[in-house]
């Protein structure tokens, strides 16, 4: 993967954006998305917030933990008035860290136990999500 | 026989060789053989949904490949989350020549890509190409309407434009079942998520979502949980085991919707839980004295 530019308050939502492939102005605030979410309440900000943060470039965004709660589920995406897709969001955001080798998660905070007790179908997609 | 090129992927030679075998005696029973895809490779397990990451869409053209190889141009998978990864690579790369034409100057020892493969779970191919009567009349086995919920999870209904049924209330699995004589137990959990892979570095989010599909289901009066996910399998099989034995939680048993149509198609139900052998062997007896009056 290519480095990433330095994400700041003015280039957050460009690379969201381009990463995503998404509009993000193409949401009205419905809030259909944080009312199906079965995640949310995981959530230390809505779905909707998030893609409000962005149409505001709060860079605050960055530091949140819904994009590591977010499954990828797509229960928001098949619900989006609007046709946003938010789970490409979410990945958008977790790829901006994720480009920098700042992992969420690492193999070696897990035991051998931990590790054998996993189906590889459950490790593979975590560490497909959470690492570069 | 008439075959069908058939996607493993990692868990079904696993953790859930039950769903292969199952899938593979019912096919055969059916006339139609499920035939492994020769040289398989992983599926990539999820599919990247960033716009500049086409080398993650990689590991599944490959299989595309050998595919086309074979002079097929269909593609079976069974595993819910190899199918939702093989058909959004094949959404994207079938229909955008810049993407393909990428793909194939990156692959060296592989043709190229054309980019006519369709991808198709299984549960359409029993619907499409062999149809609910036909899998009636060569049911041997009455389930003698075991009450089932059938759980879709994510992957086999979302997005819109890969799901094998309609998003918000699926049915397929459910005719499927009913065709053999189960009773399916429609439940509002059927399309919500389990926690998914989150059950790595999450395992309480995943409990706590996998207890409430748990529950959904149980208050039908299902007995049994059909999926068609190695994932979800998992994951409410863990709920399950942390909740036994708990007051006013009634057990469920949590199998691949095949082992449930392989059983009523005649399969050897000694691998099945005990309850739906039951259930099965109820019905022999049923019918060996109808056949003795």
């Amino acid at each position: 993967m290519s480095k990433t530019k330095a994400v700041s308050a003015e280039n957050l939502r460009a690379r969201v954006e381009e990463l995503s492939g998404e509009n993000v102005f193409a949401c009205y605030q419905c809030g259909m998305c944080a009312a199906g979410c079965p995640l949310a309440d995981e959530m230390d900000r809505l779905p909707s917030q998030v893609i409000r943060d962005l149409q505001l470039e709060d860079i605050t965004l960055l530091d949140s933990n819904a994009p590591w709660v977010c499954a990828s589920c797509l229960a928001c995406e098949v619900r989006c008035p609007k046709g946003v897709d938010l789970a490409k969001l979410m990945e958008a955001l977790r790829q901006l860290h994720l480009r920098k080798e700042l992992d969420h998660m690492s193999i070696d905070d897990m035991s051998h136990d931990e590790i054998r007790k996993l189906p590889q179908i459950a490790l593979v997609a975590s560490f497909r999500k959470k690492t570069g | 026989m008439k075959t069908i090129p058939y996607f493993p992927g990692c868990s079904l030679k696993d953790t859930a060789t039950p769903f292969e075998t199952s899938a593979q005696f019912v096919m055969e029973k059916l006339g139609l053989a499920l035939a492994e895809l020769d040289r398989w490779n992983c599926c990539g397990t999820v599919s990247s949904l960033t716009s500049d990451d086409l080398m993650h869409h990689l590991a599944a053209v490959r299989n595309f490949v050998r595919v086309q190889d074979l002079g097929e141009t269909e593609l079976v998978a069974l595993c819910a989350m190899c199918y939702n990864t093989l058909a959004r690579t094949a959404q994207r790369v079938n229909g955008d020549d810049a993407d393909r034409d990428k793909i194939n100057q990156f692959m060296d020892r592989e043709s190229d890509y054309v980019g006519d493969v369709k991808i198709v779970h299984l549960l359409q191919v029993l619907r499409d190409r062999i149809g609910w009567e036909t899998l009636a009349e060569h049911s041997t086995v009455n389930l003698n309407g075991l009450n089932v919920a059938c759980y879709y999870g994510c992957t086999l209904v979302r997005p819109k434009s890969v799901g094998i049924d309609d998003a918000e209330n699926p049915t397929l699995m459910d005719d499927a079942l009913e065709a053999v004589g189960a009773t399916p137990r429609a439940f509002p959990f059927a399309t919500e998520c389990c926690g998914t892979y989150q059950v790595v570095d999450r395992r309480d989010l995943s409990i706590e979502h996998s207890f409430r599909i748990l529950q959904s289901a149980a208050r039908t009066g299902a007995d049994v949980i059909a999926t068609a996910c190695p994932l979800c399998q998992h994951n409410l099989q863990e709920a399950q085991r942390e909740l036994s034995g708990m007051e006013n939680i009634r057990d469920l048993e949590i199998v691949y919707f095949t082992e449930l149509l392989g059983a009523a198609l005649g399969m050897d139900p000694t691998a099945l839980p005990e309850r739906i052998t039951q259930s099965l062997q109820t019905t022999a007896a049923a019918q060996a004295d109808q056949g003795g009056n």
